[in-house]
């Protein structure tokens, strides 16, 4: 334990705590709409790859991120249509986007495996960089780590100080009775679920862009998994949000840290357990609060 | 303008024509997708659906079919059983493999002892290797309410890690010069899980898929579990009103999915892979998802959905060779079948209508 240093380690958490982060603010939203799409790793993946190959082609990893966002926003739609105009069963429909988006990242990423990408600067902040212990923690990362804690904070303003936030929450809460005052449900749930596919997929394209750097099949491993997991562990609140995306980076990030420094006696193997064993934990510590009432159920019009 | 509108019974004719309609749309649009390519999507197709039982290298496919079958119609009707009372085991993938590392252990253990008793031994293993991991799931959902999906999923990461470290570690072949991989199970007799008749791919695992086929058909409208499922399925309320206990009930479907996935496990692991070794598992668990959609959720449904998909696979793999198709192309395919599945599943529950409501 004693060679690894703490400030890396906290600086690490962040990083790698903001895929999730993205994933997961964005199945937030769309939880809160009434709306359970299990598809995330899909559209991770999906941007992950998205992301890599723009960011190549051009050179730009800021289209990189808006390639990635809008890849996964328009593969979120097929869910989307399927579900709230086809009526399909979102546990299966959301199970399967997961296994196609699986399929057409590989596909998409042949030519792709082992290049390198375009590297992502770090937001220079002049003075806050240079504060002791914070400075290195906080202030030196990339501008996508401060956008995943403005949508948070955003998401957060929407939901609790807009009328259309408060439109969404009516639409998560009872559909009939929404339909009743006159709301588009079916519109109102779309658009959460682009917003949801449209993180998830910047989400993914931070791993492929940042974190690791580079494209490999299959690489979110479970990552758009954890961020449904962090949802039901926030109770469907923002702010807890974050908490759990730190918690699990923590996980992840000490793991890697010990593998890295050698000095424990445990095989690799049972190291990289550990941010899904931490996972389950906290599903299991922490009760989860109340779900939004219309969680997971078709609406109809006519019924 | 076109809307929908609820059947007041669900459609029995649309319930058996989903599936062909499915296929059908999936073969356009997956030769679309074949086209975009760059190949030639009537080729494809054929590729993929017809050499496989009637080309020229049939006489070697044929046999996979069963092979690739077993395991996936095995799976899926242990899970069609929850999907129907509302239970999501996602995770078979991991039990699946927890049933091949109690089995490859047992018979190992054993190693080179021969004795008829080492292959039943090993069956139990595989069977308990899978109920085990899936309990956890089961027990945490009735014990503290968490999510089975996500815990059944997250498991399936930690059995990943846990067959790499056992092809690593300890059941490592100690004779296998420093490579990773057990034993080769196939080649210790009292162990091998062979073909019945040789050459036609149906070893002891497909004869107890076509079993589980039978037993599931006469326990889904035949015995009272069945009934249970279905009333848990449709009206959770009600069936707690007539006497289910819900607790109860996600135990046994998730210890039915879980021993059923470990089974093809152990006999996976006993006959074609041979070996445990860190790629052992190819994604059979959440294939068997799609069939058991496909399948309608019903055992016979399952056999066909089951033997569609092992199609596929065969298929896709000889694409690959003749025709250079990249292998996620079949995934993708796969994937595309459930989407047309789900679309095109609308029409059982309800109709399509042209023009304005009529007030009654």
């Amino acid at each position: 334990m004693s060679n690894i240093d703490p400030i890396l380690l906290l600086t690490a958490i962040i990083i790698v705590s903001t895929p999730i982060l993205l994933a997961a603010i964005g199945e937030l939203v769309v939880e809160r709409a009434g709306v359970l799409n299990l598809g995330v790793e899909g559209m991770m993946i999906t941007g992950a790859v998205c992301g890599f190959v723009v960011a190549t082609m051009t050179g730009s990893p800021w289209l990189g991120f808006a390639g990635a966002a809008l890849g996964g926003a328009l593969l979120s739609m097929i869910f989307g249509i399927l579900t709230q105009l086809f009526l399909s069963n979102q546990v299966a429909t959301g199970l399967a986007l997961t296994l196609f988006g699986l399929g057409l990242s590989a596909l998409m990423g042949q030519g792709y495996i082992g290049v390198k990408g375009p590297a992502v600067p770090d937001l220079y902040l002049p003075l806050l960089r240079d504060i002791p212990v914070l400075g290195p923690i906080l202030f030196r990362h990339d501008i996508i780590v401060y956008l995943a804690l403005a949508i948070v904070l955003g998401v957060w303003l929407f939901l609790n100080r807009t009328r259309a936030g408060r439109v969404l929450r009516a639409v998560g809460e009872n559909h009939d009775a929404a339909h009743a005052l006159g709301y588009k449900v079916v519109r109102v749930r779309l658009m959460a679920i682009a917003f949801g596919g449209a993180c998830a997929g910047l989400g993914g394209a931070y791993l492929s862009l940042v974190r690791v750097p580079q494209w490999t099949e299959g690489m979110t491993a479970g990552a758009g998994w954890i961020a449904l997991a962090i949802v039901v562990f926030a109770s469907w609140r923002p702010g807890r949000l974050v908490l759990g995306a730190w918690l699990f980076g923590g996980a992840t990030a000490l793991q890697l840290a010990l593998q890295a420094s050698g000095g424990v006696q445990i095989p690799i193997e049972y190291l990289q357990m550990a941010p899904y064993l931490a996972t389950i934990l906290v599903l299991v510590i922490l009760r989860a609060g109340r779900a939004p009432g219309s969680l997971g159920r078709p609406f109809h019009a006519s019924s | 303008m076109i809307r929908l509108e609820r059947r007041p019974e669900p459609s029995r004719a649309w319930t058996i024509a989903t599936p062909f309609v499915a296929v059908a749309l999936t073969m356009l649009a997956g030769g679309l997708m074949f086209a975009v390519l760059g190949k030639d999507p009537v080729e494809a197709i054929r590729t993929i659906f017809w050499d496989p039982l009637f080309g020229d290298f049939a006489s070697y496919s044929r046999p996979q079919l069963l092979v690739k079958a077993g395991p996936l119609i095995l799976i899926a009707i242990g899970l069609s059983l929850g999907f129907r009372a509302g239970i999501w085991n996602i995770g078979a993938e991991g039990q699946y493999i927890l049933g091949a590392i109690f089995a490859a252990a047992t018979g190992l253990a054993f190693y080179p002892a021969e004795s008829w008793l080492v292959f039943p031994a090993m069956i139990l293993a595989g069977a308990l290797g899978g109920i085990l991991w899936a309990m956890i799931p089961a027990l945490l959902k009735v014990r503290f309410g968490t999510n089975e999906v996500l815990v059944s999923l997250m498991l399936v990461y930690v059995a990943e890690a846990l067959l790499a470290s056992m092809a690593l570690g300890l059941l490592r072949n100690p004779e296998g010069m420093g490579f990773p991989g057990s034993r080769n199970l196939a080649q210790y007799p009292s162990a091998a899980n062979l073909d019945l008749i040789p050459g036609t791919g149906l070893h002891w695992g497909v004869a107890l898929a076509l079993i589980a086929v039978i037993v599931g058909q006469v326990v889904m409208t035949r015995h009272q579990l069945g009934f249970r499922v279905r009333l848990a399925g449709q009206s959770p309320r009600a069936a707690v009103f007539g006497g289910v206990n819900p607790g109860w009930l996600i135990v046994v479907c998730m210890g039915i999915s879980g021993g059923l996935a470990g089974l093809a496990g152990m006999f996976e692991v006993a006959g074609p892979a041979g070996r445990l070794g860190i790629d052992f598992n190819v994604g059979y668990g959440f294939t068997a998802i799609i069939v058991a959609f496909l399948g309608r959720l019903n055992p016979i449904g399952i056999l066909l959905a089951g033997l569609l998909m092992a199609l596929t696979y065969i298929g896709g793999e000889l694409a690959q060779l003749q025709m250079n198709l990249p292998l996620a192309a079949i995934q993708m395919f796969q994937g595309m079948l459930l989407f047309f599945l789900l679309a095109v599943d609308v029409l059982t529950a309800f109709r399509f209508r042209m023009g304005r409501r009529v007030v009654a």
